[in-house]
């Protein structure tokens, strides 16, 4: 494991939510016996070791007024999948893109969440980067209904 | 839905990009923007209140944590969709759930210790359910960016 029984505590607290206080890190600091700048020191190892991604507010974008949150899945030949998925990176209204392995019953093998304040900027949207990744199989996977939205708990 | 402040909307901003890690990020926020550390606890508090902050923290990498995750998706009937949305939900480790408009309705994420502990779930969760379920394994990530653009968003 690449963090020790120290950085756990830490990482049990700050994958919720942290105190809304001046100093948000005062009660853990006490509750594990250990100084807040040591503290700001882990967090700080713990991102440059890649075990946090990020740090800072995560947002519903619904209520941050991204309106429009589609999923979409395309169809790519796999020696074409590396320049279209970077291609697809550079795009600011998607958030997320991976390949995926593919199923018989189910082979679009490349996806990308978007996040856009309408349908129209989504349907543009869409029309450019078929456009600038030659891919015109392709579909969208609006949400319905969301039944579970939350962060994972790595630690119990 | 009333419109965010442009104070709020830089807040925003700082907040998802550029959180300060250190003892006393608030402090930090404020001489950033040029007003008070209460202001600013106080903006944060009204847009939690408000839904549009789900958490401040660490936003860790499933990954680097050594855990393995996967998108999966099944073929439910109409009358079948709260029944198998439900078990799918109770499941730890499924973080996202959606019903979306395909004939593969439901789609949700799931993480797990391991590729075996994630296969072990999904078995478990086809007999309880009695449906087929697809896992999607990335194997490739092209981008991960969770983080969304306030500033230049107008009419929120």
């Amino acid at each position: 494991m690449e963090y020790d029984d120290t950085d756990r505590k830490i990482l049990k607290i700050v994958q919720g939510d942290i105190d809304l206080e001046s100093r948000p890190y005062k009660k853990l600091a006490q509750e594990i016996g250990i100084s807040e700048e040591e503290i700001i020191t882990k967090i700080k190892n713990l991102q440059s070791k890649g075990l946090i991604r990020r740090f800072g507010a995560v947002l519903r974008h619904q209520k941050a007024g991204y309106k429009v949150n589609a999923m979409t899945a395309w169809k790519v030949p796999l020696e074409e999948a590396e320049a279209a998925g970077n291609t697809m990176a550079g795009y600011k209204q998607i958030s997320h893109c991976y390949l995926r392995e593919v199923h018989p019953e189910f082979d679009y093998n490349l996806f990308a969440m978007i996040h856009v304040k309408s349908n129209e900027e989504l349907s543009n949207l869409l029309g450019d980067i078929s456009k600038s990744t030659s891919i015109k199989d392709y579909i969208v996977l609006n949400s319905i209904r969301e039944f579970k939205k939350q962060s994972m708990q790595y630690i119990e | 839905m009333s419109k965010l402040s442009s104070l709020e909307r830089s807040l925003l901003d700082l907040l998802q990009n550029e959180f300060p890690v250190d003892i006393e990020p608030y402090r930090i926020m404020a001489e950033k923007l040029q007003c008070s550390e209460q202001e600013i606890l106080e903006s944060i508090q009204y847009m939690k209140n408000k839904g549009v902050i789900r958490r401040i923290g660490a936003v860790l990498d499933a990954k680097h944590m050594g855990f393995y995750s996967t998108l999966c998706t099944c073929m439910v009937a109409d009358n079948r969709i709260e029944e198998v949305a439900g078990l799918i939900n109770q499941q730890r480790g499924v973080t996202h759930n959606y019903l979306r408009d395909h004939e593969y309705n439901i789609w949700f994420t799931l993480t797990a210790s391991s590729e075996a502990e994630a296969r072990m779930i999904i078995n478990r969760l086809e007999s309880d359910s009695r449906v087929k379920i697809i896992s999607m394994p990335a194997t490739k990530v092209f981008k991960i960016k969770v983080s969304f653009e306030m500033s230049d968003t107008n009419g929120i």
